[in-house]
């Protein structure tokens, strides 16, 4: 049952990616995407990682009691833990609730008023023109989102330890720029781009095959969440097994 | 000419088609009738490619649809226009948008050339200046139109409506009926309908076809259908008491 599944995903991301009728058009829906996907997201996401990466300052530094541990310390957490899984991961599963539910019931919607029937008897390649666009919007923008939740969990650490009396600023800066392995940004940057191609093509697929009414666009756009969600923490796992 | 040579089509163990074979002239309007679930819009479906048949051929003027690949589809879905039941409007696009798109997509055409396509058919279908309004802000038979505007922009050569009049008043119903019927032959288009509705039937019947059980149960012209004595044709078309009234009348 489940290769069933998969083969029928597996065929519609190839129709996806067939040649488009006409670049331009293509090109004009890519932009929309990132916009309403990259624009769209940046509030919640700013505000989710602000708040990621004050929590952690502050709860590693109640953590490190032992006066034989530096300070600075906290910054170096605060960094990795932000980089290599809370803002790839957190932010994932934030976008996949809310990009991921509105491609599905967008397109799935669209199943259901017979638009994407339309496009067929147009002869236009039906999941190109819809999924495409959203493919690459997410794939471009959400790694783009994630550096920026990256850097904000960041600022956010430094505010809420400084703020707090946990770290001085001096302690924190140092911790920060000690031992830092690029790598892990680029370990981020993979998860990102992986995290967005689920969170697209699953919903994508989701609202393709939705058939019935109203109440059927509602589960497909829950299914699109939860299956993402989970997909997202299993590839997530499969990511640092094999990088890390 | 589209002909269609015995089509069958299950659904599971629900045959729904049990081998119908019929042809659809150009300039002429087709209607397919019969009663829910008797198969008219699966036929259409076959006939367009939503649907794959389990046997039997389409044939769009000598060209075989149904051994084509999804490529060689693509050129013959160029010449069909197709209104759906829900007029099926692009509801993120404009009524111009909406009618320019499939010119958008697949011609090299200027903008003020196609701005004059999209007006010539807005026109032709009674909503000159509609342009710039969402399919939210239009009414069912103004959809309806805009769905007819968008599937003529491309002067298709052929033409399928499924239940154009369905959630419609009757004023609106005989107004669409009409435009099908003027534009068929005005562009020479092979045209097929399909519907329920007795007034369409007795307003723009020149071919009907009579869908029972999935099967080609009659087929003739609007002057043949009261006086014919198959059962079960006459149990659809008398169904209601309007149409006995008017006969008895007559
Ligand atoms: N996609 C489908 N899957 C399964 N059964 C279907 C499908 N489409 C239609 N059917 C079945 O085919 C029969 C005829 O349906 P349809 O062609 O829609 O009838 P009509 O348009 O004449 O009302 C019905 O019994 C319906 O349940
Ligand atoms: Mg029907």
């Amino acid at each position: 049952m489940v290769f069933h599944y998969f083969g029928k995903y597996i065929l519609l991301i190839q129709a996806v990616f067939r040649k488009p009728e006409k670049y331009i058009i293509y090109k004009n829906e890519i932009f929309r995407e990132m916009v309403s996907i990259g624009l769209g997201s940046l509030g919640i996401i700013s505000i989710i990682s602000i708040f990621i990466g004050a929590v952690t300052t502050v709860q590693t530094a109640f953590q490190l009691t032992s006066d034989l541990i530096p300070k600075s310390i906290i910054g170096g957490i605060t960094r990795d833990s932000t980089i290599l899984e809370l803002s790839p991961t957190i932010c994932s599963l934030v976008l996949a609730g809310k990009v991921g539910s509105s491609i599905a019931s967008q397109i799935g919607t669209m199943r259901v008023t017979e638009q994407i029937d339309a496009l067929e008897i147009m002869g236009i390649n039906a999941p190109g023109y819809l999924i495409l666009p959203k493919i690459l919007g997410g794939v471009i923008m959400i790694p783009m989102l994630v550096i920026v939740a990256i850097a904000l969990s960041i600022t956010g650490g430094y505010l809420a330890g400084t703020a707090s009396g946990a770290i001085s600023s001096a302690e924190f800066i140092q911790g920060l720029t000690t031992d830092f392995i690029p790598f892990t940004l680029f370990v981020a940057m993979v998860k990102a781009l992986i995290f967005a191609f689920i969170i697209t093509t699953v919903s994508a697929y989701q609202g393709y095959y939705t058939d019935g009414g109203a109440i059927e666009v509602g589960n497909s756009s829950t299914k699109a969440v939860v299956i993402s969600c989970i997909a997202i923490l299993i590839s997530d796992y499969v990511i640092a097994q094999l990088l890390l | 000419m589209i002909e269609v040579k015995d089509i069958f089509k299950k659904f599971g163990d629900n045959e729904v088609l049990k081998g119908i074979t019929a042809n659809f002239k150009p300039g002429v309007t087709s209607l397919i009738i019969g009663s829910s679930g008797s198969g008219k819009t699966t036929l259409m479906k076959n006939m367009v490619g939503l649907h794959e048949p389990n046997s039997g051929k389409v044939i769009y003027d000598e060209r075989d649809f149904t051994s084509l690949d999804t490529k060689e589809r693509i050129e013959i879905r160029k010449e069909i226009g197709m209104l759906f039941q829900g007029s099926a409007l692009f509801d993120s696009m404009t009524v111009e948008r909406n009618i320019r798109f499939p010119l958008d997509m697949f011609t090299d055409q200027g903008k003020g050339e196609k701005l004059d396509r999209v007006n010539d058919v807005l026109e032709r279908v009674n909503l000159a200046g509609k342009n710039k309004l969402f399919p939210s802000e239009l009414s069912g038979g103004m959809m309806k139109r805009v769905g007819i505007a968008r599937a003529i922009a491309m002067r298709p050569k052929y033409l399928f409506c499924d239940e154009p009049n369905s959630g419609l008043d009757p004023k609106s119903s005989i107004m669409i009926d009409e435009l099908v019927s003027e534009i068929t032959k005005e562009y020479d288009i092979t045209t097929v309908i399909v519907t329920h509705d007795m007034n369409s039937v007795m307003g723009i019947g020149e071919h009907i076809l009579f869908l029972h059980q999935g099967e080609k149960w009659w087929e003739g012209s609007k002057d043949e259908i009261t006086s014919t004595d198959n059962k079960e044709l006459n149990e659809f078309v008398f169904a209601t008491k309007l149409m006995e009234t008017l006969l008895k009348k007559k």
